[in-house]
């Protein structure tokens, strides 16, 4: 009781109900891509395109835009189109890109902000980047309304997509012989998911983004076994992991990103006993 | 009549290194060709040229007879992705109809009705709800061919479709080939094994050092079998 009681109180200010509605948004679309990117092998992309995004956070910070969006965005797009680009003729494969890109964007990006930044606290500003510790508490009405309309978009192209993105996920070449565009979905996936990074890091930061792309998707897979049920699974878990996350961070004052992601590790161990178990009843 | 597939002065390869020189050979509707050859010797490069996936390094593919060059249906290899992939088997069959879908973002009830009949003809209704992840290798290859049929109805590529199937399966997986191929559809198909190549096969293609291209009774007289007769 005492609980609801210091819950609906905190409901009061708009910061918390702005973090709960871009927290709910965000997961719901890290999800849905979630999907696709860990049945193509891509699973480290969100880590690799969050670094880059910070290092583009960096450069923004340096140059003094104070909407540095508009600069984050567009370099993270860029990556990320060159990162799914898996045609035959790249001559680094898949996992040895991102590996070089995410670690390459964080080094640049820290030592851009070393040699130039004017903060006096600069291994907080890094690590506020890094983690996501504060940020989402502090939205302003602008990015809430940029992030709600970012993520309608995101839904309304997945869902348009669908048969189109599964297509390309379970076989590329099949596609590609038969006439579907395989190229241009590609594109369209990647920028989805730029898109889904650089928002996604308010909410927990750049380290902890990959999480939120793949624990879902990985626990639905535990349990379900059509990719239309995986799908709308992995979004629902999405979506209640982080809600239940902030919650528990408001409540208990612990920090939002790595709460959300411990969340989604219990419901991911949850989901491995239920598959064991409903599996080991139908055999 | 014209050929479905012409392929001319064909010269295939990949990095600038060619590996194929000036291959010539036309299929016709009806036909059963398969393609033999050593490993490496392009099978797998001629294939995905046919398919549009390479662009061949100088020579031409040509279709006709009223096929277009994504009327073709394939059976891929399997891949690792698709080893664990949580997808029911009638989702996997639907999207092969996807080619004809264009910008339109979903199926018509006549693509889905496509698809629960090439579920039938391969004879694996029972398992159109189940997951493919679940499945046998042989079962896997059936719904791969039923999802290569709602892509064409004219021309089938197969890539060693019975490569990891025991000897009963094989058997089972060759009859069920034989039969669409009576039914109408062209068949291209590259294996390993020549003995059931020649049982099959209408037309012989043999890459490789010497380049064969003809009916199986003029392979058989050219002597092919005797010399390639051992390596199955």
């Amino acid at each position: 009781m005492e609980l609801l009681e210091k819950l609906s109180f905190y409901f009061t200010y708009p910061f918390v109900r702005y973090a709960l509605i871009v927290g709910v948004l965000i997961s719901l679309c890290s999800s849905l891509l979630g999907v696709t990117l860990v049945l193509k092998r891509f699973s480290f992309i969100g880590d690799g395109l969050s670094h880059v995004a910070f290092g583009a956070m960096a450069i923004a910070a340096v140059v003094g835009l104070t909407n540095d969006m508009l600069i984050v965005l567009p370099i993270t797009i860029v990556c990320a189109v060159l990162l799914l680009r898996t045609g035959q003729n790249t001559k680094i494969k898949g996992d040895a890109a991102v590996a070089m890109i995410s670690v390459g964007a964080l080094a640049i990006g820290y030592l851009i902000m070393n040699i130039f930044s004017t903060s006096s606290n600069l291994s907080g500003d890094v690590c506020t980047t890094l983690f996501g510790s504060t940020s989402i508490l502090t939205l302003t009405k602008t990015e809430v309304w940029l992030c709600i309309v970012l993520s309608l978009i995101v839904v309304a192209a997945f869902f348009f997509f669908y048969n189109k993105i599964f297509c390309v996920t379970f076989d590329e070449s099949f596609s590609k012989a038969t006439g579907t565009k395989t190229e241009i979905y590609n594109l369209i996936i990647a920028v989805i998911i730029a898109v889904i990074i650089v928002l996604a890091m308010n909410l927990v930061g750049s380290l902890l983004i990959s999480a939120l792309v793949i624990f879902p998707a990985l626990s639905a897979m535990r349990m379900f076994k059509s990719f239309k049920s995986v799908t709308v699974c992995s979004a629902v878990l999405s979506v209640f992991c982080s809600s239940l996350g902030i919650l528990v961070s408001v409540l208990f004052g612990t920090p939002v990103g790595s709460t959300i992601v411990a969340v989604d590790i219990v419901a991911f161990i949850c989901s491995t006993v239920i598959g064991k178990i409903a599996g080991g009843v139908r055999k | 009549m014209t050929a479905q597939l012409t392929c001319r002065n064909l010269c295939l390869g990949y990095d600038g290194k060619e590996i194929l020189h000036n291959l010539n050979f036309e299929i016709y509707a009806g036909e059963y060709l398969c393609i033999v050859g050593e490993n490496g010797s392009g099978k797998s490069t001629l294939m995905k040229t046919v398919l549009g996936l390479q662009k061949p390094l100088s020579g031409e593919i040509l279709t006709g007879d009223g096929l277009s060059s994504n009327e073709i249906g394939y059976l891929p290899q399997q891949t690792i992705v698709q080893k664990d992939f949580p997808a029911t088997v009638s989702e996997i069959v639907l999207s092969g109809c996807q080619g004809a879908c264009g910008i339109r973002p979903f199926y018509t009830k006549e693509e889905k009705k496509r698809a629960v009949e090439n579920i039938e003809k391969m004879g694996i209704t029972h398992l159109a709800k189940r997951c493919y992840r679940e499945l046998s290798g042989g079962q896997q290859q059936r719904v791969l061919l039923a999802r290569a049929l709602c892509a064409t109805k004219k021309m089938l590529l197969l890539d060693e479709p019975v490569s990891g199937l025991d000897p009963k399966v094989t058997e089972e997986m060759y009859g069920l080939i034989q039969t669409l191929n009576k039914d109408g559809i062209t068949m291209i198909m590259i294996s390993h094994d020549i003995g059931s190549a020649l049982k099959y096969a209408s037309h012989i293609l043999h890459i490789g050092k010497t380049v064969f291209y003809g009916t199986k009774e003029e392979y058989v007289a050219n002597g092919g079998f005797t010399t390639n007769g051992g390596e199955r």
